[in-house]
């Protein structure tokens, strides 16, 4: 790997060789950003960077890509330079490195997990329980109880949440926002709606240049699928809490619970999302792909696929004596997908919402100013 | 063989989408391996059309009365007006057809705005356009070989019977086709030729675009019996940095700095007006100007205050913060460069400066004067610019007809060739340029060649 400096030279080489010829202007956020700059501090790039979605056509559209000498691989370099806030805006930053950004490194980790809880179940509540049929209200609690689910997870959420702030906090700092400016409410519904449709990722049009040079909206679709799954396994589990704390109602919900009802359109959504995003990846041309983004999406999007699957087969088998340790290890493995979750891919969704927020009031500004 | 097209830029690419659509079977050969397919076209931008009303893309009306009175501006009449008209005419279907092609275009943004009612941006520029139509005429089965070059066309009496090509190991083969389109650009990337023309001089110049337009199948038609069109020595240059490549650096090494400062030789002297008329109607003799400089080579010159006012460009300025110390960094003669800034400086008459409007910042008692937006070089840090003449395109080429025939030295049109591009350009581009218009010539007459090449094949 170059050493950061480089990177953010070579970043900056290529943005101004962008910034004479435009040509990309109507592909996406970048180039208009990019627009507004003559010299490219090292926040503008970490800006410009996160405003990138990696549609592709910018580099299959470069009259300057390789083999040409100029050597311009816009999709790449902004790939390295996110990889690179990822990790900077990471605390600890080593846990990045370690975990978020290595498969060997997420695995074990993974695996470390999972044999925590499963040794909690096997040994601590023992194999009679940990092998036992448990049905009725409350049954997933006679295994793992209560207690030991919501006080980890809570605890894991809430040092996410603080490690995101922190970093949110810095990289707006960094990438030139005023505190002031997190008040635009104009700016978060703009880019508010830029997530909810994914609008970058439709390369100007008719969808982006992935995982070849043809135009195609398969990765939007998926990770529409993803994405959306995922806020509906999040409303499931939210509503599971209401009915848990609110109304005194314990899991396990009957199947057309709407808890269940959620979770399962949820579950089967992020399952699709995620293994059509890994199908893409794998046949996707590396040409313009980071190795390291690259390593941080699947052992994201991977995680993603398992936490999910293993919670769908949690529901299949929760009337049978295999519920014990099938919700082991569906915890082990949600438990360091939330763990990691500062550390690793999913940091996409703070720095580049935070970015399309920037983008928003960056253009309002310049709008106002002319 | 029905149809053989020779080149792989939009022109080619025009004449081979039309040929296969009315059924015939195309080869199409490009000289440029698979990435560096799309020769000039590569690099282009947008593209010049007839429309009655604005839309999505275009922000207003470009009616015929206009477009005529503008290339008969530009040309100052060294057109043929009938051909000019019907390129003019048959633009107007340009949106739709590029689009049933696969091509994009882009809405109005800030790099586009001092053309957008009169031209069309295509989304991702040139590049984007070729690759949509190579996508679309391999899906519809036109062949296409790459790295293979024409060498020779065989004719007789004025018909062509086969070409002769090299494929990418080096390999000769006789290729028969009923009919040939020939729309491999012009001769700009053919320094020795250009030399004829143009002496040791060419040796300074700079090519924009593609390295393999050497024109060698121009002078194939030529030297069989072509009827020449254009001035040879006439090309289309703008002034470049002169640190850019030699072949291939396209868009972004020409600089717009121009009329921000002044443009001085080697002898340190000014040479030309920098603010003779708007730079969009001006950029393009700045190429031709400097190659008749001693060494072909110049410096624009610019103060801090107006370093902000035009495009950034992707080589750095020199700095210095005197003058003196500027010419020492460009190797001028610095009494020399004081004396002309000082000259200039004082033949400056400031009034309300406007880089948008001709305004009426102007010298006065100086030679060559500037006659717009001339402020007092003497904000320091100074800045300087070297600029080479770099070389878009050439105007020679073969005389052609309506029907996009080759016509020969005796007046009759060849049966079976047919030429598109800026290898005909000069038929309706005798001198001047106007923006977006080359892809409009190549895309009206692939179109026509096209067509042609497919019924002269029985179609
Ligand atoms: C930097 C730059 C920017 C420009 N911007 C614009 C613009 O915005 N709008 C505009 O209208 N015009 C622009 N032009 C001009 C424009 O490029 C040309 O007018 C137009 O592309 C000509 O198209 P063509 O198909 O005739 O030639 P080209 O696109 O140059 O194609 C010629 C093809 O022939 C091939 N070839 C050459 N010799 C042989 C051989 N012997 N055998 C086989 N193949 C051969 C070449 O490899 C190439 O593929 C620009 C030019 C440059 C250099
Ligand atoms: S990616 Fe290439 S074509 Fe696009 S703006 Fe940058 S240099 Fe120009
Ligand atoms: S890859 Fe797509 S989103 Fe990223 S800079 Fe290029 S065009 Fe924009």
């Amino acid at each position: 790997m170059r050493p950061v400096t480089d990177l953010f030279q070579e970043a900056e080489r290529q943005m101004i060789v962008c910034n004479a010829c435009r040509y990309c202007e109507g592909f996406c956020a970048v180039f208009q950003a990019m627009e507004l700059r003559r010299q490219f501090s090292r926040g503008d790039l970490l800006y410009l960077a996160n405003l990138c979605h990696d549609c592709r056509a910018c580099f299959y559209a470069c009259q300057y890509a390789p083999p040409h000498e100029f050597d311009i691989n816009i999709p790449k370099i902004l790939a390295q330079v996110r990889a690179e806030t990822y990790e900077q805006y990471a605390w600890p930053r080593r846990f990045a490195t370690l975990l978020g950004q290595s498969r060997l490194g997420g695995a074990l980790f993974t695996l470390l997990c999972i044999a925590v809880v499963l040794g909690f179940v096997l040994l601590v509540r023992g194999p009679e329980i940990a092998f036992g049929v448990h049905t009725g209200e409350g049954a997933f609690y006679r295994v793992v109880p209560h207690w030991a689910m919501a006080i980890p997870s809570s605890a894991i959420s809430t040092y996410g949440l603080a490690v995101f702030a922190v970093g949110l906090l810095r990289f707006w700092r960094d990438t030139g926002g005023k505190l002031s400016e997190l008040r635009s409410v104009r700016a978060f519904l703009q880019a508010t709606k830029d997530v909810v449709i994914l609008r970058y990722l439709d390369g100007g049009g008719e969808g982006c240049n992935y995982p070849h040079q043809d135009f195609s909206s398969s990765r939007r679709v998926f990770h529409h699928l993803t994405f959306y799954g995922f806020l509906l396994a999040f409303a499931s589990t939210t509503l599971a809490m209401i009915y848990h704390y609110a109304l005194e109602r314990e899991a396990p919900y009957p199947l057309t619970h709407p808890v269940v009802l959620l979770g399962t359109a949820g579950g089967i959504m992020l399952m699709l999302g995620t293994a059509g995003l890994l199908w893409l990846k794998r046949r996707s041309d590396r040409m313009p792909a980071d190795a390291r983004m690259l390593e941080l999406d699947v052992i994201f999007t991977t995680l993603l696929f398992l936490t999910a699957a293993s919670g769908m087969l949690t529901l299949a088998v929760r009337e049978t004596a295999a519920m014990g340790v099938t919700l082991a290890i569906h915890l082990g493995i949600s438990g360091a997908l939330l763990f990691l979750a500062p550390y690793s891919k999913f940091a996409h969704a703070v720095y580049r919402s935070t970015a399309l927020v920037r983008f928003a009031i960056e253009q309002q500004q310049n709008r106002a100013g002319h | 063989m029905d149809v053989l097209v020779i080149g792989g830029g939009n022109a080619a690419l025009c004449a081979a989408l039309t040929a296969r659509r009315a059924g015939a079977d195309v080869l199409l050969v490009e000289k440029a391996p698979e990435p560096f397919r799309g020769g000039n076209s590569r690099h282009t931008r947008d593209i010049r059309f007839l429309h009655e009303r604005g839309d999505r893309y275009v922000t207003g009306p470009y009616p015929e009365d206009e477009f005529w009175d503008d290339l008969r501006r530009v040309t100052c009449g060294q057109t043929n007006e009938h051909l000019a008209k019907l390129v003019i005419r048959e633009s107007a279907d340009i949106k739709d057809w590029a689009m049933e092609h696969g091509v994009r275009w882009q809405p109005p943004l800030r790099g586009t705005l001092h053309l957008a009612r009169t031209n069309l941006f295509m989304l991702g520029g040139g590049k984007a356009l070729v690759n949509a139509y190579y996508a679309t005429a391999l899906r519809m089965g036109v062949r296409v070989l790459y790295e293979t070059e024409a060498q020779e066309l065989i004719l007789s009496d004025g018909r062509f019977e086969a070409a002769i090509l090299r494929s990418a190991t080096g390999q000769l083969c006789e290729v028969e086709a009923k009919a040939v389109v020939v729309a491999a650009g012009g001769f700009e990337a053919n320094l020795a030729w250009l030399k004829r023309y143009w002496g040791e001089a060419a040796d300074n110049f700079v090519v924009r675009g593609a390295p393999y337009n050497d024109g060698r199948v121009l002078a194939a038609l030529l030297q069989q019996g072509a009827k020449p069109v254009g001035d040879p020595q006439q090309f289309h240059a703008v002034a470049v940095d002169a640190r850019a490549p030699k072949f291939d650096g396209g868009i972004v090494t020409r600089l717009d700095s121009i009329p921000f400062g002044i443009v001085v030789n080697r002898q340190a002297e000014r040479f030309y007006d920098e603010g003779e008329d708007l730079w969009p109607r001006r950029y393009a003799i700045w190429g031709g100007l400097i190659a008749r400089q001693p060494d072909q080579i110049a410096y624009s010159i610019v103060d801090a205050k107006v370093m902000h006012q035009f495009l950034p460009s992707i080589y750095p300025p020199i700095e210095a913060p005197s003058i003196p110390a500027l010419a020492e960094r460009l190797g001028l003669d610095p009494p020399s460069l004081v004396r002309t800034v000082e000259r200039f400086n004082r033949a400056v008459r400031v009034g309300t400066y406007d880089p948008s409007t001709l305004d009426d910042c102007h010298t006065e008692g100086l030679e060559p004067p500037k006659s717009h937006w001339a402020l007092p070089l003497d904000t320091p840090p100074f800045y300087a610019y070297p600029l080479r003449p770099g070389i878009t395109f050439t105007y020679m080429g073969v005389t052609v007809d309506d029907h996009a025939r080759v016509v020969l030295q005796d007046g009759r049109p060849a049966q079976n060739i047919f030429a598109a591009g800026e290898i005909m350009a000069g038929n309706i581009l005798g001198r001047g340029y106007l923006a977006g218009f080359g892809l409009t010539i190549g895309t009206v007459f692939g179109r026509i060649a096209g067509r042609e090449a497919a019924r002269a094949a029985g179609h």
